[in-house]
């Protein structure tokens, strides 16, 4: 299917086809099949749950190497605001910077920035625009992806604004444009990203084009930058983001940038699926905007950061503690047009996991999976390579999977044959005399 | 197609499952978008009041290509005023439900606003059926 392109990947070698993953997965994507996991490609919105729970590390996020910056006359490193909250104590932004230049990039933008200038927007957006409550958050790729397979009704209240990500991009291919001559093809823009659903939205994105060209993991780079915190600091003249721009890292900062009004913010994916369950249900509707991130922590919380998300967010608050105290009260010119910001296109729902394209058939379809599923143990052991007794119902339905592949059923069906087994070899043929099993055994 | 879900009164840790477990059926057959945004409402309004008044109940749906039919009967106190209680903001809930944030008075005028057709017996001290048509729309998708 290259119809949807996916940055979560399978290594073969490493799975055991254990059932780890499948009962994990979010959208129910991931079936256990021949002793290994298959991913359908439809239904995957490249969370990456799977990626944290392999116990063999068998689940993959393919991101670009270094050596893809050969590719460019001029590089520009797009640090995720979560980069920040990797490193220990007294390691500020400006060292950070410091070392993706000595890495290698020609030049750093900071995604804090595209955020501030995100958060500028949305206050505007939400205070002066006419909009169905609550509003939910463009920013996590996972998310949007989520709401597009599962909760389509919900797509007409995404923020129609793009992610800080894209508007950091293309300001700074903008800059790089007009500071140095370039043209827009000797640009490289690598965002350094905490997650899959990341790349996935530069591959695939939301706005059907995307500013940025590449997508470096974080845990990849992270020994390097280790090694380079040292490096020349960059010049102290040069304006960084605020505590406005950078706490969109972690959860209720994108809350908090944005301001007054009733706010709420939620994190990890079954949380945000519960919380959507409600708003689809028709409530939540005193919230004017909901922050919502599919990492358990926001991005600080993401597959791909190397710190362990508890230690990180100690290290984002006290980090936006100084950012506040030292926070500018005038903002740097961003630019004004709201076209800069809002989503060329609307964001349009994935066919679902139809049952079949003639909804008489379908109708029938799901007749057969209501009468298959209340025949199974309904114990969604997992057993089967399917997540739930019902998802194995949709499977044998869907003609993927069999009846026997349940171990409860498949014993039952023993358990006849054997008590058959049992009753032939009593009956013994005529010649042979009285039937004298039958007695014995009875005893 | 039938379904069937038993509800109980005062249960609201599990009020929403049989909503949750339409939506994903009628997902599958593949209803247009809006048909399946009125259904979960009107599901889960009507399991709710169910679940604040009544004592047990059950919501049978009948799924067909062009339309969904929700039927709830319950075991309860009965509405004495009907087109009273389809008013907007009319409530009977006791303070304690409301304090848990139901029973604002927009079950019933939500299902009406999302139901093609719309019919409720009741009879006090014994209970009330509600039975909702919602009609799959051929052009009913909003979103594609």
């Amino acid at each position: 299917m290259s119809e949807f392109i996916h940055s979560v990947k399978l290594d073969r070698e490493k799975c055991k086809g254990c059932t780890n993953c499948i009962k994990h997965c979010p959208t129910e994507a991931i079936r256990v099949r021949e002793g290994r996991a298959i991913i359908i490609e439809e239904i995957c919105i490249d969370c990456g749950e799977c990626i944290r729970i392999c116990p063999n590390r068998a689940k993959l996020a393919i991101t670009d190497p270094l050596e893809r910056l050969h590719d460019y006359r001029h590089t520009i490193a797009l640090p995720a605001p979560s980069l920040y909250a990797q490193f220990s104590a007294g390691i500020m932004p400006r060292h950070i910077i410091s070392a993706l230049l000595a890495l290698g990039f020609s030049d750093v933008f900071e995604v804090a920035v595209g955020a501030e200038a995100v958060s500028l927007f949305l206050n505007d957006f939400l205070n002066q625009r006419p909009h169905p409550k609550p509003m939910i958050s463009s920013a996590c790729p996972a998310v949007v992806r989520l709401m597009q397979v599962r909760f389509p009704s919900l797509l007409d209240q995404i923020v129609p604004v793009d992610t800080p990500m894209e508007i950091a991009a293309r300001m700074a291919r903008e800059r790089a444009a007009g500071e140095h001559g370039l043209k827009d093809e000797d640009i490289g823009v690598f965002f350094v990203t905490p997650c899959p659903a990341k790349v996935t939205a530069v591959k695939q994105p939301f706005g059907n084009r995307s500013y940025v060209d590449g997508t470096i993991s974080m845990v990849s780079i992270y020994g390097e930058l280790l090694s380079r915190l040292d490096a020349p600091a960059i010049s102290p003249a040069r304006r960084l983001s605020t505590a406005r721009g950078v706490g969109w890292g972690k959860t209720g900062g994108e809350n908090r940038a944005i301001k007054g009004r009733s706010l709420l913010a939620v994190d990890g994916i079954h949380n945000v699926i519960n919380l959507l369950e409600e708003i689809e249900r028709g409530g939540l509707q005193d919230i004017d905007y909901i922050e919502a991130q599919a990492c358990t922590g926001g991005c600080i919380g993401g597959p791909l950061v190397p710190q362990n998300p508890y230690v990180s967010r100690v290290r984002m608050e006290n980090l936006l503690k100084e950012l506040a105290a030292a926070e500018e009260n005038e903002l740097p010119a961003f630019p004004e047009d709201p076209a800069y910001y809002m989503l060329p296109n609307n964001i349009t729902p994935r066919p679902v996991h139809k049952l079949s394209d003639n909804i008489d058939e379908a109708i029938s379809m799901l007749e057969a999976v209501e009468n298959i599923a209340a025949d199974l143990p309904g114990l969604d052991c997992g057993s089967c390579g399917s997540p739930t007794c019902r998802a194995l119902a949709e499977d044998i339905v869907r003609g993927f999977a069999e009846t026997s592949y349940c171990v409860f059923k498949l014993r039952e069906k023993l358990q006849l044959l054997a008590r058959e087994i049992v009753d032939l070899s009593l009956l013994q043929p005529p010649a042979m005399g009285r039937e004298r099993g039958k007695e014995e055994f009875k005893k | 197609m039938k379904m069937e879900f038993d509800i109980r009164g005062m249960d609201f840790t599990r009020a929403g499952e049989a909503s949750a477990r339409i939506k994903k059926a009628l997902q599958m057959v593949g209803m247009k978008v809006e048909t399946i945004k009125k259904t979960v409402i009107v599901a889960y309004e009507a399991e709710l009041n169910v679940v604040i008044h009544a004592r047990q109940g059950t919501m049978k749906v009948r799924v067909c290509p062009d339309r969904v039919e929700l039927t709830v009967v319950d075991e309860g106190p009965g509405i004495p005023d009907i087109s009273l209680a389809l008013q907007e903001g009319y409530s009977t809930a006791p303070p304690h439900i409301r304090e848990m944030g139901f029973g604002a008075g927009m079950g019933l005028p939500n299902i009406k606003r999302c139901s093609d057709e719309l019919e409720i017996e009741s009879e006090v001290g014994t209970g009330t059926i509600l039975k909702a048509v919602i009609i799959n729309h051929p052009d009913g998708d909003s979103n594609v």
